[in-house]
């Protein structure tokens, strides 16, 4: 009987996880593409097309240099078929010759695209207080409220166009956190990478709008090579979301983002992702595979940067948002939620490296895993020797639905002096017939019990997303879940 | 003639879980404005009983049927017998991380509101409900922002569950050793909750191992349940002599 009611809540589990995914149309648009395959020929080509400066093209044909000397990284709790890196198309951007004016001057079937994924471009319908740049496939579409924000100094480009306008900037800062060679993806990142944001806050500012990016895979054998830079000056302070979605296709996309941040003295960079690229059909086929090096460096006193992320999509999800805590009493954090479903696979996390004295670092992971889905967090917490009074405080939890799904943990602790703290916390739990039964006796129905189940989990993660990041956010992993416990 | 119907009829009831049979042809009729108490030794089929009535799905109900004011409720959900009047106050009150109990009690109060197509309330005017309701229970407002159960002592538990059986008003109540892990205060605190929650319409069953708690509620009848039926049924004084002679009295 035991073994009849584990199905019956299995199969609901099923049920509620279903839910069709709502961002999974393609957009038809006239596009330009650089042949599939990788070789320095692309390089050139893609090189050529943005109008790059030669410091540019030499950095991309050192690092594809560096990446043919690579080999992909197979550490991860992760299993996945091998990739073939000439089957991708590398560069593909809709057709649009002449540099657009204004935003009214983007073809309508993008606009469409982007209304449909709730996200307003025109200025009338513009989320309040948010500034957004859109990437589709290869190029970033259009960027608002730029004017308002360069009157307070601030600079929010695509990658792209900060690479022409702002050339001293690209280069101090460009691959000056996460190094072209620091791993596989970064350098693949690195060599081919087609476009992203860039964002500059100068000094004693506080950025006066949030700062965002949507990015958007639509075509189908095309892979997202995003770059995003974030530099705060000093005494600066800045709120940056990210958000991402994919059509649903049978074959598997392959996105492999760099984001690097820079905080100097007394600088505050909060950054937030809600992640739900297309993850997949219930047996696994199709997804995107999401290889991100995400790395910010807190190079001034007192700096701070703080990573949320809520991953809900991506059939395979290889991320750890980390922070380099170089200056004195600088800060990191790290809050996450992962939720994986039918076969996705996650291995997220982070590392927080305290080489500066006093710093802190704080990490809370929740993880939530339904069906026959992988999630294993990662991470490293490393003090070195000049570290002195560091302290570190890491809480992993682990919420399990249904007798399938599966949760790891992989910390790792260094520590080299003895004036420092590390506090680890783990817990495993599942949701469990009887915490559902507990609820349908008080009258409370099952997807409602989920719901608050859920939401109830991730309170900690959902309190540092922005307000109307948090709201999504809940909706989102509910619709993940619908129908997917009994 | 709903009013002269018994608010519970159990026939020949037989339960089994993993093939195993728990209850076997057990009956029972409970009228409105009775209180019957059920004791038995461990293993008796008590806890079993008590989920059966509630709808837990890892049961299957084998043979017989469970008549609540006169209709069938076997395919009912859990949900459904909550909103008709049928409430579980469990013996081990599940934790619910990050659900505050506010929120909790005013979902709960407002599903049944919805099933009745009654006005839903909002969290002001729940607030006015459930703080007289918190009296009942000498409970302070401070409980209602904590987790539902996390952290709560065995005691506040039990009074949690005694809580919500006095918010949502069932008719049927059904405590199952809602008494066993209290100190004497806790005891008199929940007996008395109990008692003022009694109606000439409602009807409860206490399930416990002791008799101390039929010190404080007065049961109608005393049922001794033994190897998935009922063996015996007597008034208060039966609960008495079971304190004194133990069960085995009962098996020869």
């Amino acid at each position: 009987m035991i073994n009849q009611s584990n199905k019956v809540l299995n199969n609901n589990i099923t049920k509620l996880v279903n839910q069709t995914y709502q961002y999974g149309f393609s957009t038809n648009i006239e596009k330009e593409i650089i042949e599939k395959g990788l070789n320095t020929k692309t390089i050139h080509l893609i090189s050529q097309k943005k109008k790059e400066t030669p410091f540019l093209l030499n950095f991309r044909l050192k690092a594809y240099k560096k990446w043919k000397q690579m080999s992909e990284p197979n550490w991860a709790y992760l299993k996945f078929p091998e990739i073939n890196y000439q089957d991708i198309i590398y560069y593909s951007a809709p057709k649009s010759q002449k540099k657009l004016k204004d935003l009214s001057e983007v073809d309508p079937e993008l606009l469409k695209t982007f209304e449909k994924l709730g996200i307003s471009l025109s200025e009338q319908k513009r989320l309040t207080n948010v500034a957004v740049d859109v990437v589709f496939d290869s190029v970033s579409i259009g960027t608002t409220f730029q004017e308002e924000l360069s009157k307070h100094g601030v600079i929010f480009a695509s990658i792209s166009e900060a690479i022409n306008d702002y050339p001293d900037l690209i280069e101090k800062y460009l691959g000056s956190v996460v190094p072209i060679g620091d791993n596989y993806f970064a350098a693949l990142n690195s060599a081919v990478f087609t476009d992203g944001s860039f964002c500059y806050i100068p000094e004693s500012t506080i950025c006066p709008l949030d700062l965002s990016t949507y990015f958007r895979i639509n075509d189908q054998k095309s892979g997202q090579f995003e770059r995003t830079l974030i530099i705060a000056e000093k005494n600066s302070q800045v709120n940056y979301l990210e958000g991402c979605t994919a059509p649903q296709y049978d074959t598997n996309q392959l996105h492999a983002a760099v984001v690097e941040l820079i905080a100097l003295e007394n600088a505050n960079i909060k950054y937030s992702t809600v992640q739900n690229w297309y993850s997949g059909n219930e047996f696994g086929k199709g997804g995107v595979y999401n290889f991100v090096t995400k790395r910010g460096l807190c190079a001034g006193t007192n700096s701070k940067i703080s990573w949320t992320q809520v991953e809900t999509g991506s059939a395979i999800t290889w991320k750890y948002p980390s922070c380099l805590l170089i200056g004195d009493k600088a800060q990191g954090e790290f809050y996450s939620v992962a939720l994986t479903n039918n076969y996705q696979q996650a291995d997220t996390g982070t590392k927080m490296i305290h080489m500066g004295k006093y710093t802190r670092s704080r990490i809370i992971s929740k993880g939530i895993s339904a069906a026959k889905s992988k999630n294993s967090y990662r991470g490293q917490v490393a003090v070195t020797n000049k570290a002195i009074g560091s302290r570190n405080y890491s809480q992993c939890d682990s919420l399990l639905i249904g007798n399938l799904s599966n949760a790891n943990t992989f910390p790792f602790i260094s520590v080299q002096n003895a004036t420092s703290k590390i506090e680890h916390e783990a817990s495993t739990s599942k949701i469990g017939e009887e915490q559902i039964f507990y609820f349908l006796q008080r009258g409370i129905g099952l997807e409602k019990a989920i719901e608050l189940i859920i939401s109830g989990f991730c309170k900690e993660i959902f309190t540092e997303l922005p307000l109307e990041f948090a709201a999504e956010a809940d909706k989102l992993l509910t619709l993940k879940l619908e129908g997917s416990v009994g | 003639m709903t009013l002269n119907l018994p608010i519970l009829e159990i026939k020949n009831l037989e339960v089994s879980i993993n093939e195993n049979q728990i209850l076997k042809k057990l009956n029972l009729t409970v009228e409105k404005g009775e209180i019957h108490a059920i004791m038995g030794p461990n293993g008796s089929g008590k806890s079993t009983f008590s989920k059966v009535l509630a709808g837990h799905p890892s049961y299957s109900i084998i043979n017989g049927d469970i008549i609540f004011k006169g209709e069938s409720i076997l395919d009912l959900e859990p949900e459904e017998r909550s909103h008709l009047g049928i409430f579980l106050a469990f013996q081990y009150p599940i934790e619910i991380p990050g659900v505050s109990n506010e929120d909790f009690l005013r979902l709960s109060y407002n599903s049944k509101q919805k099933f009745y197509n009654k006005p839903e309330v909002d969290p002001i005017e729940f607030l006015s409900i459930i703080n007289e309701k918190l009296k009942l229970v000498n409970m302070s407002p401070a409980f209602l922002g904590r987790n539902v159960n996390e952290g709560f002592s065995g005691g506040e538990k039990k009074r949690n569950e005694i809580l919500q059986m006095i918010l949502l008003d069932s008719e049927l109540c059904i405590l199952d050793e809602t008494d066993s892990g209290l100190d004497i205060d806790a005891l008199k605190i929940i007996s008395n909750g109990i008692n003022k929650f009694m109606t000439p319409d409602k009807a409860i069953i206490l399930i416990t191992h002791y008799q101390r708690l039929l010190d404080y509620i007065n049961p109608t009848y005393v049922h001794v349940m033994q190897n998935g039926k009922i063996i015996r049924t007597g008034s208060a004084e039966l609960a008495k002599e079971l304190e004194d002679k133990g069960y085995e009295w009962l098996e020869v």
